[in-house]
């Protein structure tokens, strides 16, 4: 892979790579006496062996100019291998933890090991490891593809992802020594934040350069719902991390804002965060990957488009259904509520046309597990939207807020719908990156995608039962009008529904392994398919070296 | 420059709640207008490879 960068690639990928060494070296001596240190040990460590891997190849044969004819893959690849390898460490600390609710000793005593560190731990791993790296491997794929145009240079697109990569590790060695923010989904303390403004900001450039250079007039939709997702992600993150860190050699900071504000910017970045981390690049990757698999356009494309904007203006307001009940005032509770409701329209939009883009092609779906994926993840993307504008209604949410419902809620979206797109895109997109016939074995990904069905139902209805049960408990009175159950007693009631989530989970680990198995085995087949006619940049015309933006 | 509270308040309570749904619906007429038609449907087609020889 070192070997189809150019010289002066090579050369710039080793100072980039020294210079991270050379932060993470600043990091050890300014944090000596704080868990900083560490982190900047893993800095340093991850970048120097980033230079040797660099210079073992630098003298290697620089690449045939051949390279320039066809889409740059290389990162699209090691993305998905990297996605793959965070799902199923994502999986396997999320079941642990599921377990340590049935039996709180499976901690095993140590302080890494609570529930309390090992949950942000399986979030970000699936969340951020698993759907990020998805997201980013998958959109190099397809908007190289949509714009008929080559990455602008082979540099880039690895900084920005073994870079994602590296946030991804720092926040998950940081949480098990202790280091939070402690805002969900934004656990990373603030120079891992820093970290990932620069990787990110890296990549919308990366992203505008491509599509500057696009060769296809019109930009494809999959392009503005990737954009979306980078943009305002970057948006969201760097707003709701402002944060003042005690000195510069100390891990900790204390957030810009507090007490109610604190919890509005938290809540306006954790529902965006749903909105384009979890739906916006996860539509973008369906609107390619599923017309692709079927083998016919969108449905309707006239609703993608409503759709996108649907999602772009209502989402942004939503995250007040967040908190109901609090000293927020009641007209932004009652906005957010509103707009959550709203939501339905662009949400269902794109349900149905996933649905109906499969409409006469049911023999298909019925044949390939692949589509079946897709048209699953279709599936419980409407339903998930429909559940949580519901649960956004006031009256709804006074039963369902901090109960078991929301852990059922927000597995069905990210089981039922992101999980499934995702491994229904890298099922599809494997043999097509790795010029193979087939996946390795499609027997496999028929048992993946029964344990994966299997896994979320029984998980998603063991949290239904246990919320609802937990919200009517917590709100039944006796004939004196006291509470009629004691917090212990709601445990007690909980216990069997937690078993059943915990092996609801197992089922879909297993399922993540197979997938990871297949995937393995599929790059390590012999022999290349025949290369699609058409699966070539448009050629680079001697002397049209400016990028252009228009044509 | 010290804006009040309650012109900030007014303001987000009029403008605020009225201008994303109108951006909707320019949105929506701008999907809807049957000139764009004919744009839209080579756009969903657009992605499709044709394998006998290179895109479009």
């Amino acid at each position: 892979m070192i070997a189809q960068l150019t010289l002066i690639e090579r050369q710039h990928a080793i100072m980039i790579s020294a210079a991270i060494a050379l932060l993470g070296g600043l990091m050890i001596l300014a944090g000596r006496d704080d868990l900083m240190g560490v982190h900047g040990a893993l800095i340093s460590v991850a970048s120097i062996i980033m230079i040797f891997r660099i210079g073992g190849s630098y003298y290697a044969p620089p690449p045939s100019e051949d390279r320039l004819r066809h889409y740059y893959d290389d990162p699209s690849k090691v993305g998905i291998v990297l996605s793959m390898m965070w799902v199923v460490v994502g999986l396997a600390v999320g079941d642990w933890v599921a377990w340590q609710l049935v039996n709180p000793d499976l901690t095993f005593g140590a302080g890494w090991s609570s529930f309390g560190r090992l949950r942000p731990v399986h979030t970000t791993s699936v969340i951020f490891g698993f759907g990020g790296n998805a997201l980013i491997a998958t959109s190099f794929y397809v908007l190289q593809r949509t714009s008929r145009a080559r990455l602008p240079d082979q540099v880039t697109p690895w900084f920005v992802l073994f870079g994602y990569n590296l946030f991804c590790l720092l926040a998950v060695t940081g949480y098990m020594m202790g280091i939070t923010q402690s805002k969900e989904y934004a656990e990373p303390e603030w120079y891992t934040d820093l970290w990932l403004v620069v990787v990110w900001v890296t990549y919308f450039i990366l992203y505008l350069r491509t599509l500057a250079r696009r060769k296809e007039p019109h930009i494809y939709v999959s392009n503005w719902y990737y954009m979306a997702f980078i943009l305002v992600v970057a948006m969201l993150h760097i707003v709701n991390n402002l944060a003042v860190p005690v000195s510069l050699g100390h891990a900790k900071s204390y957030s810009a804002f507090s007490g109610v504000q604190d919890a509005m910017t938290q809540w306006w970045y954790g529902h965006n965060a749903v909105a384009f981390f979890l739906t916006a690049g996860f539509l973008g990757m369906m609107y390619y990957f599923l017309p692709m698999r079927a083998g016919r356009p969108i449905y309707s494309y006239r609703m993608s488009i409503i759709s996108f904007w649907g999602i772009t203006f209502f989402y942004m307001w939503a995250g007040s259904h967040h908190l109901h009940f609090t000293a927020l005032p009641q007209w932004v509770q009652t906005l957010g509520m509103t707009f959550s409701l709203m939501l339905l329209i662009p949400s269902w939009a794109s349900a149905g046309n996933v649905l109906l883009t499969l409409n006469g092609a049911w023999d298909k779906v019925r044949d390939d597990a692949t589509l079946r994926f897709m048209m699953v993840a279709g599936v419980f993307y409407g339903l998930t939207t429909f559940e949580g504008s519901f649960m956004a209604i006031r009256s709804v949410n006074s039963l369902s807020h901090y109960t078991d419902w929301t852990i059922g809620h927000v597995h069905a979206g990210a089981l039922g719908w992101v999980a499934m797109i995702t491994f229904g895109s890298i099922y599809a997109c494997v043999p097509w990156l790795w010029k193979r016939e087939r996946m390795y074995s499609p027997k496999l990904i028929e048992a993946h995608f029964w344990l994966a069905l299997a896994g979320t139902v029984i998980y998603v209805f063991a949290m239904w039962n246990s919320g609802i049960v937990q919200g009517l408990m917590w709100r039944t009175y006796n004939e004196s009008g006291t509470l009629a159950y004691s917090f212990v007693d709601t445990l007690v009631a909980m216990h069997p529904y937690y078993i059943a989530r915990a092996v609801g989970g197992l089922l879909f680990l297993i399922g993540g392994c197979l997938g990871a198995y297949n995937v393995w085995k599929t790059i390590k087949l012999p022999g290349t398919a025949a290369e699609h006619a058409g699966d070539l940049p448009q050629p680079v015309v001697l002397g049209a070296g400016i990028p252009q933006a228009a044509e | 420059m010290i804006v009040e509270h309650a012109f900030l308040v007014g303001f987000s309570k009029s403008f605020g709640l009225f201008y994303l749904i109108a951006l909707s619906v320019a949105v929506a007429i701008h999907a809807m207008k049957p000139s764009n038609k004919q744009r839209f449907d080579e756009a969903a087609r657009s992605i499709l490879r044709d394998e006998a020889e290179p895109w479009r």
